[in-house]
């Protein structure tokens, strides 16, 4: 059984890089609670595929942490007995692109089961993955299929961006009763930055303010934050001071983090690395203009992935995803009252 | 050998199987309920033989066609009934009907409308039993469909190579709804698949409650000290359609359905306990009526209760806290 959770608030802090505060929650759980076990492929001997999970074979023993086979569908569906039986499987998947391989335990199965059960059973387990368009990665290696699996109420989908976050998110997706995806963007696995030592969890289902302005929200989440950050630097030099809504979840949605601070600047840019079409930046978009459509100075504008399939080569993932300059340029056009091109 | 209270108990739960199939199709073809049946008529032997073999503390996880494993495990059946009838007394408050369900207070860890969706739950199970180093053993009810399930195929592998306690309990029933075997494999045993996995599969009569038992019992055994999976392949027969609207012959003879109810796993267990004079028909029929009974009783309360409220509970998506286990 889990050890008593401890409440400390002020606790030490550590220079990390998103890897290692993944790591660290994994191990700081692992010790705490021996229901908690991890599998994947390549998790074990190796350490994972972005060494996430290094050191945790030799520290808990190869019954906690176990290499797998190739066999995402069955990876997912034995989490979800196992976690029905009593444990708390945390399995590693090593690109979201390979998360439709075990779709139907994720969406029929893991999501459903507490609903459909009229709450007799449920599925505390923790899917973790890497997503990001990037070059080099291509059509099966580089996705950001994050949004489609809103669709399926009763997952939780976390998404952390700072090294803290990594860390205090997935000490919490492990502890949720629920089944959690974990998106983890290759773009900040490298990241560093202050992680609170001991226990330290993140509310599921908060966002974070990552900088506040007063001009203009930007709602983003996951590798897009840096891009984000690197506009609102750009545009503070042009004196628009922006504000920045870090989803961290994207289930449940923290509505009135999104909706407080666009009441506040009174214009919305949504940045999204996946697809465009039916997904988060359209809920979100949806959202805001629902609440606040006659406080908005301007129409929600939208910025995410071109309707293509992720490409290999670098200039063709240039076109497909939106950088900095079109993030400064569609702010500009916005705060000048008109509609971004 | 099988004593002989304890065969008078299968073939009392194999009557009790059956009635409720029956009670269902009489509560289908009437409209009183919602969504489909599956009957399981013809293939009760398989539910009752295994479930007999195992303990409380042991699970199971079921199918689309699985009323009969969830009574011969020990679900409650005013639950069982109000839910495949969409009630607000039902095992899933009528959110699941009856191809949703699952509850650990009795080892049933669940069964989806995803054919071959639960044996990776079955096998989770099993792996969580021997992380922990408890001892339960764990069922995995498939149908010959299943069998051929990518995911099915993965779930034995990982079994295999981690040695787990769980059982694989293929019901052959010869068709995946009206699709023959024949067209669905290329080879005559699916027990033979067992071997690629690396552990023990087995061919049995379905339809022979004690040969069910005896099999069960023996994977059952093995499974608990540490022996790792087996494969059971129970060759059964659907009297029925897949469905309450299929009548079950656009795809099979007449004359092949027929040689099959005569092998009626009832009938045969029956027969046995007579020959031997250890049931009298006298008996049997007390026995009989008091199952139908039984399962009237419960279908009146059944009908009588409330429907769920016509609302949208946001709250009921997300667990708050864990479910209690048995």
């Amino acid at each position: 059984m889990a050890k008593p959770m401890t409440t400390e608030l002020q606790a030490p802090v550590k220079d990390m890089r998103v890897q290692e505060a993944l790591r660290e929650a994994l191990r700081y759980e692992m010790a705490r609670d021996d229901r908690v076990f991890v599998m994947g492929e390549d998790v074990a001997l190796f350490g994972g595929a972005y060494g996430v999970t290094r050191g945790l074979m030799h520290e808990f023993g190869e019954k906690r942490v176990l290499d797998t086979p190739i066999s995402e569908a069955a990876l997912v569906g034995l989490a979800v007995g196992a976690a029905i039986n009593g444990m708390r499987p945390v399995v590693e998947i090593q690109f979201c692109d390979l998360l439709p391989l075990a779709m139907d335990q994720l969406a029929s199965h893991a999501a459903r089961y507490h609903y459909m059960t009229g709450g007799r059973v449920n599925v505390p387990m923790v899917v973790r993955n890497k997503f990001a368009t990037r070059p080099g990665g291509g059509p099966s290696h580089s996705s950001c299929n994050h949004g489609a699996f809103i669709h399926f109420p009763g997952l939780k989908i976390i998404m952390p961006t700072t090294p803290a976050d990594a860390k205090g998110l997935l000490l919490a997706a492990i502890r949720d009763p629920n089944p959690v995806l974990c998106f983890e963007s290759h773009h900040l696995y490298g990241q560093r930055g202050p992680v609170p030592e001991g226990d330290y969890t993140v509310p599921i289902g908060v966002a974070a303010l990552r900088r506040e302005g007063q001009d203009l929200t930007i709602v983003t989440c996951g590798g897009m934050v840096l891009k984000a950050d690197a506009a609102a630097d750009a545009l503070k030099e042009k004196g628009i001071g922006i504000e920045i809504v870090d989803l961290r979840s994207l289930a449940p949605l923290d509505k009135n983090t999104i909706l407080q601070s666009v009441a506040k600047t009174k214009r919305a840019l949504v940045l999204d690395e996946g697809p465009m079409v039916g997904g988060i930046s359209a809920e979100i978009a949806a959202l805001i203009q629902e609440n606040l459509f006659s406080e908005l100075k301007g129409p929600v504008v939208r910025l995410a992935a071109q309707p293509i399939p992720p490409p290999h080569s670098p200039p063709l993932v240039d076109a497909m995803i939106p950088d900095v300059d079109q993030v400064v340029d569609a702010v500009m056009r916005l705060a000048e009252g008109g509609r971004p091109t | 050998m099988l004593d002989t209270a304890k065969r008078k108990d299968m073939l009392r739960q194999m009557v009790l199987v059956r009635a409720f199939e029956e009670k269902l199709d009489e509560l289908y073809q009437r409209k009183a309920m919602f969504g489909s049946t599956h009957s399981y008529r013809g293939q009760e032997a398989i539910a009752v033989g295994v479930c007999s073999a195992l303990q409380p503390k042991d699970l199971i996880a079921s199918y689309h066609r699985g009323t009969g494993h969830l009574i011969a495990k020990g679900a409650d059946l005013y639950l069982l009934l109000c839910e495949c009838m969409g009630r607000a007394d039902g095992y899933s408050q009528g959110r699941g009907g009856k191809m949703h369900m699952g509850d650990m207070g009795f080892g049933f860890l669940g069964n989806t409308g995803t054919v071959g969706g639960t044996v990776p739950t079955a096998t989770g199970a099993a792996l969580a039993a021997k992380i922990r180093g408890s001892d339960e053993v764990v069922v995995s009810f498939f149908g010959d469909g299943a069998a051929n399930q990518g995911v099915v195929h993965e779930a034995m592998n990982l079994a295999g190579i981690w040695k787990l306690p769980v059982i694989y309990v293929c019901e052959n029933n010869h068709y995946a709804m009206t699709v023959s075997l024949e067209k669905s494999v290329a080879i005559k045993r699916l027990s033979e698949r067992a071997q690629a996995y690396g552990f023990d599969g087995k061919t049995i009569d379905g339809n022979d409650v004690e040969a069910v038992y005896e099999a069960a019992r023996a994977a059952v055994e093995k499974g608990r000290k540490s022996g790792g999976a087996t494969l059971l392949e129970c060759v059964t027969y659907r009297w029925d359609g897949h469905f309450g609207g299929d009548p079950g012959t656009g795809y099979r003879s007449k004359e092949e359905i027929e040689a099959w109810k005569q092998k009626c796993p009832i009938k045969r267990l029956k027969g046995k306990l007579l020959q031997e004079k250890n049931l009298t028909e006298q008996e049997f029929d007390k026995i009989s009526a008091a199952v139908y009974a039984e399962v009237d009783e419960v279908a009146k309360r059944a009908e009588a209760s409330p429907l769920p409220k016509k609302e949208v509970d946001l709250s009921s998506i997300y667990a708050t806290e864990e479910a209690r286990h048995g």
